[in-house]
């Protein structure tokens, strides 16, 4: 008799869940994780928990590989095919916003308001997309090679400044222990090229575009605060500062490690293996070139498409993922630096006096975004050209002037991408 | 050959129709919208509306001039010369930027220049990086052509012998071709890695280290001959399989009679094979020369068109403006222009080649 | 007399072999170096590029990338679909195309040279150039399938397998071919009242081996190496092919030992069906001797 009532109660708990999930809208989403199987897991235990926290919404994410997902968003956008939820690049959302692929999120923005500014995607005035985590980069070194070279650490109070800064590479460079003193990541093309270098670009005071009206680039990428940036990075690779464009992949990804560079310009992510290898590793603030140190910010963030008939369930997913609890998982298991100070103390790496705590602060202190404009796509394609022209010792003022001419063609070409005086 | 034996209308277009109707659907068809592109300004993804604008596309490519520039003259109005004793000139962008006197250059850079007694000639054009990449392409088709035509032909005849094991030997050299050209240009970036690199310190060590390293990839002067290097390399054994398969059709009965008449070695190649390869002689022509104008994948993974432009191809810059800076009417302008480019010279090819 | 004859034919037939062996050398290290480094760890293997170490089974020697590789992507799902989508496309390319060429080659009719002509120009068309036009195109094809008139190829195997069928070189591969076939063959078996059918099958075909097999290669690299094309008209992990698989790989710390062993695992195929088209390739030479 007990054993019917516990069947039968088992039996109506299953036709009630699956009634329950057939009554469930499928959303679809796509992410850009494909082959990194704990970014995947963080995911889909948000995504299970939200399917089962609810009865509306259900839903279902495909992966792509990162470095072809862009172009797998284009087609499907130029092919009609979206789904409901995507997640995007934060300096590429203003030009899939414009574009159309994107619609503004329905979120609570007093659920953003302790962010940090980078994960936050405002386009035109609203909110498009949202980061669950955010990035920074650093200058990697190690402490016994800070007090070898008997240099001042620098703090974000007091960074070093250009002379300190190439001060401490020509030290670097007459020990004669390193193949070069620092390495940039040049090996690395495609977005680190802007992400991690126009922030020296804008330390110097120049800049892809003109931010008071995003129409042009004169003057700001070829005005002579660039100029002088242009002629500073051209020394780094004329006086073998630092590898150039043909660095390999491998010597990028281990020479820190192999004693090959005193510093390395690097992400967080690549923290977590250099501090296993180095536990005297040291990351140092970007150095100040005179209008402020800079580093990038914004990371991946998550959207609501235009394609979908269903964005009430869709930003009720991407709310749903903003609790503290996730942004600290995915900080967890894969380094990422979480976008608000509470989840930060719920991670390993980021709480008070954790390993990787600094590029919490970095990013607070130094993050400047990308220019917020459609036409960032192609000042980022132009400006990664320019630099590695100029490193492969191309003329300074001749390269920016081509850059600022081809970015202005661009914006004139796309009616100003929706910006106007 | 306009035998009634061989004269069916109706046969002719069955055989043909399902390989053909497939053809015209999925390549002409395509070709032909891309054509009408480049007659607009469509951009890959874009809320303005496409505006049909004519030539333009091909004007911002194509406009080229020659732009004369007297040294500097001091006040005394003697040439201005530097250590060397070469005259100095001033800067072309005073002429190209912003320069009322000289509308016919607003805009255009310098693509090379020479000297004419004391003034320098300047050649400016309003898109330079297409006029390199033209170049490039078409340097790397003149090299490599002949290059890897003639040495799959000596691998065939090399691998076109009676010997025990010779099969072993034909699937080895074979081998680069069977992995995909994206991968080779991924393990042969180690191998030209500048600093410690395996060809580096090969040569180092064969020259008991007199060889310096080399910036294979990273220097303009050896950046595409290193990835002509690699692309001979890489599909030499593919065309060394072509040529056999031409090698096979020619009957033993002919080297038995040449054998006979005691030809020699070079008397066989040049009165026997090399006659019975004229169509394969064409088609591994043919085929190289397109594989080798449709030049990418290499110039994408290794160097990405760099440095200074010294390995960019016409099908990077496709690529590169119609998807990566989604300047869609752009990339197809340059399709059609390469497209045209190709036809010509196969027609020039047909005309010089033509059965006489 | 006799005896310095065979040593120096003994002495040539060495000079021979070292003369195949060091241009095999040359040919065969890339493979040596992604196989070899596939066994190892990726900072091993890093290390390793700088010497003759890359090419040797030596240090820390393991099956691990392997393990890794398959729990990193569906590496088997991946080398199916690729096979399947070459292989369908290889036996119908073959089919089409020689069929085309052979109605070129053999048979006069209205249309035919400006047909020819329109084919051998497509050659000049690098995919990458229509890419996107093509996109557009099938995204709104129909379909006649077992749920009725759908429109629209994306996401499925004929997507990428229907474009790729016909194309101007292999016809171009065939026509070549045909040409050097006597006609006299041709008409004869006309005189005898045999259908264009029955010659295509019964007398051309036989006499193909050789561009059979070159045709067979040239698609299946090809078709196996798909990237561009599968990136942009297949957005399912389920359909995806081996070079969009190979994308798993490259994350921000790429693990290079993994990439050697999926590459050695993609390569496998590719190899094999060499070798079984060798095979064919050597078998179909006995039977020539055609022309003369």
């Amino acid at each position: 008799m007990k054993m019917t009532a516990t069947l039968t109660a088992a039996l109506l708990a299953t036709t009630v869940w699956a009634t329950m999930a057939a009554a469930q809208t499928d959303l679809s989403m796509w992410y850009h994780g494909a082959g990194n199987p704990k970014e995947a897991a963080v995911l889909q235990t948000i995504i299970d928990d939200f399917n089962a926290s609810q009865s509306d919404w259900l839903v279902a994410v495909e992966s792509f590989p990162q470095e072809s997902y862009n172009d797998s968003v284009v087609a499907a956008a130029l092919a009609g095919n979206l789904p409901d939820i995507i997640d995007v690049d934060g300096p590429v959302m203003p030009n899939w916003a414009w574009s159309g692929y994107l619609q503004p999120l329905q979120i609570d923005e007093t659920k953003i308001e302790n962010f940090l500014p980078g994960p936050k995607g405002y386009w035109d005035g609203k909110l498009y997309s949202i980061g669950l985590w955010d990035a920074a980069v650093a200058l990697v070194t190690r402490q016994s090679i800070l007090d070898d070279l008997g240099l001042r650490t620098p703090t974000l109070e007091q960074p070093w400044t250009q002379e300190e800064f190439m001060g401490a590479l020509e030290a670097a460079k007459a020990t004669g222990t390193y193949d070069y003193p620092l390495d940039l990541g040049m090996a690395w093309t495609g977005e680190w090229y802007p992400y991690a270098f126009s922030p020296f670009l804008q330390s110097f005071g120049g800049d892809l575009v003109d931010r008071s009206t995003y129409l042009t680039a004169e003057g700001a990428l070829n005005g002579d605060a660039a100029m002088a940036f242009g002629e500073w990075w051209q020394g780094l690779f004329a006086n073998d500062l630092a590898p150039g464009t043909s660095q390999d992949p491998a010597a990028r990804e281990t020479g820190f490690q192999d004693g090959k560079y005193a510093f390395s310009w690097n992400g967080n992510w690549a923290a977590k293996n250099i501090l296993e290898t180095f536990d005297d590793t040291v990351f140092l603030p970007a150095p100040d070139f005179g209008a402020g140190p800079k580093i990038g910010a914004a990371s991946w963030q998550f959207g609501v498409s235009s394609a979908s008939k269903h964005p009430d369930g869709a930003s009720a997913f991407i709310e749903f993922a903003l609790q503290d609890k996730y942004l600290a998982d995915f900080s967890n298991a894969i380094g990422l630096i979480p976008p608000t100070a509470s989840a930060a103390q719920m991670t390993e790496n980021y709480k008070d006096g954790g390993p990787m705590a600094v590029f919490y602060d970095l990013t607070k202190a130094q993050a400047l975004v990308r220019p917020v404009t459609p036409g960032y796509v192609v000042e980022a394609k132009v400006f990664e050209k320019a630099l590695a022209d100029i490193a492969n010792g191309a003329d300074v003022a001749d390269t920016l002037d081509a850059a600022t001419d081809e970015i202005n063609a661009d914006i004139e070409r796309n009616s100003g991408y929706g910006h106007s005086e | 050959m306009t035998s009634k034996l061989t004269t069916s209308n109706r046969a002719g277009w069955a055989f043909a129709l399902p390989g053909f109707g497939l053809i015209a659907l999925f390549i002409v068809i395509p070709f032909f919208f891309a054509f009408y592109l480049s007659l607009t300004n469509q951009r890959l993804i874009s809320p303005n509306p496409t505006e049909f604008v004519g030539l333009k596309n091909y004007d911002n490519l194509l406009s080229i001039g020659v732009l004369t520039i007297e040294p500097e003259r001091d006040d005394s109005g003697a040439i201005v010369r530097d250590d060397n004793g070469v005259p100095e000139y001033p800067r072309v962008r005073g002429f190209t930027r912003n320069n009322p006197d000289y509308p016919q250059f607003d805009g255009m850079r310098e693509w090379f220049r020479w000297q004419s007694g004391d003034t320098a000639k300047v050649v400016v054009a309003s898109d330079v990086v297409f006029w390199k990449s033209l170049w490039n392409t078409v340097k790397f088709v003149i090299v490599v052509a002949p290059v890897q035509a003639g040495l799959a032909l000596c691998l065939a005849l090399l691998i076109n012998q009676r010997l025990r094991g010779i099969n072993v030997y034909r699937a080895i050299y074979f081998m680069p071709v069977v992995v995909s050209i994206v991968v080779v240009s991924l393990l042969w970036r180690f191998l030209y890695s500048p600093d410690n690199g395996l060809l580096n310190n090969m040569l180092h060590g064969l020259s008991f280290g007199l060889f310096e390293p080399h910036d294979w990839l990273g220097n303009p002067d050896t950046a595409l001959g290193s990835i002509m290097a690699m692309s001979i390399w890489q599909a030499v054994g593919f065309h060394m399989v072509i040529w056999l398969a031409g090698l096979q059709t020619i009957s033993p009965s002919l080297y038995e009679a040449a054998s006979i008449e005691g030809a020699s070695k070079w008397q066989t190649f040049r009165y026997v094979t090399w006659p019975g390869l004229r169509n394969t002689a064409v088609l591994v022509l043919i085929v190289i020369t397109m594989q080798a104008f449709a030049l990418f994948a290499q110039i994408d993974v290794m160097t990405n068109g760099g440095p200074l432009d010294s390995t960019t191809t016409l099908v990077f810059q496709t690529v590169e403006r119609g998807y990566g800076k989604q300047d869609i009417s752009g990339g197809a302008t340059i399709s059609v222009i390469l497209f045209l480019l190709v036809l010509s010279i196969s027609l020039i090819q047909r005309f010089l080649t033509r059965e006489r | 007399m006799a005896t310095i004859s065979a040593d120096n034919h003994g002495l040539r037939l060495v000079v021979r072999y070292v003369v195949l062996t060091l241009i095999a050398v040359i040919f065969i290290f890339p493979l040596l170096f992604m196989v070899m480094s596939s066994l190892k760890p990726s900072d091993q293997l890093l290390r390793d590029t700088a010497s003759l170490r890359a090419f040797l089974p030596v240090g820390d020697i393991g099956f691990a990338n392997y393990a890794d590789a398959f729990s990193r992507a569906p590496v088997a799902l991946f080398v199916f679909n690729s096979v399947l989508v070459t292989g369908v496309t290889v036996l119908l390319s073959l089919f089409l195309c020689s069929l085309a060429a052979f109605s070129f080659t053999f048979l006069n009719w209205k249309g035919r040279d400006l047909l020819l002509g329109i084919v051998i120009a497509t050659l000049i068309v690098p995919f990458e150039t229509i890419a996107i036009p093509l996109l557009l195109l099938v995204s709104k094809l129909p379909w006649i399938g077992l749920d009725g008139l759908q429109f629209g190829w994306l996401n499925t195997y004929r997507v990428q397998i229907i474009p790729w069928i016909a194309d101007g070189l292999t016809v171009f591969l065939f026509v070549q071919y045909f040409k050097d076939l006597p006609r006299e063959l041709i008409e004869a078996a006309r005189v005898e009242g045999a259908s264009w059918w029955q010659i295509y099958r019964r007398i051309v075909m036989p006499l193909a081996g050789p561009v059979l097999a070159t045709a067979a290669i040239l698609k299946f690299l090809v078709m196996y190496n798909q990237y561009l094309w599968p990136l942009i008209v297949v957005q399912q992990e389920s359909y995806r092919p081996v070079m969009v698989g190979l994308q798993y790989f490259f994350q921000l710390d790429t693990a290079w030992g993994e990439i050697m062993a999926y590459l050695t695992i993609i390569t496998v195929p590719v190899l094999a069906f060499y070798l079984i088209m060798q095979r064919a390739f050597i078998s179909s030479i006995a039977s020539t001797g055609v022309k003369g």
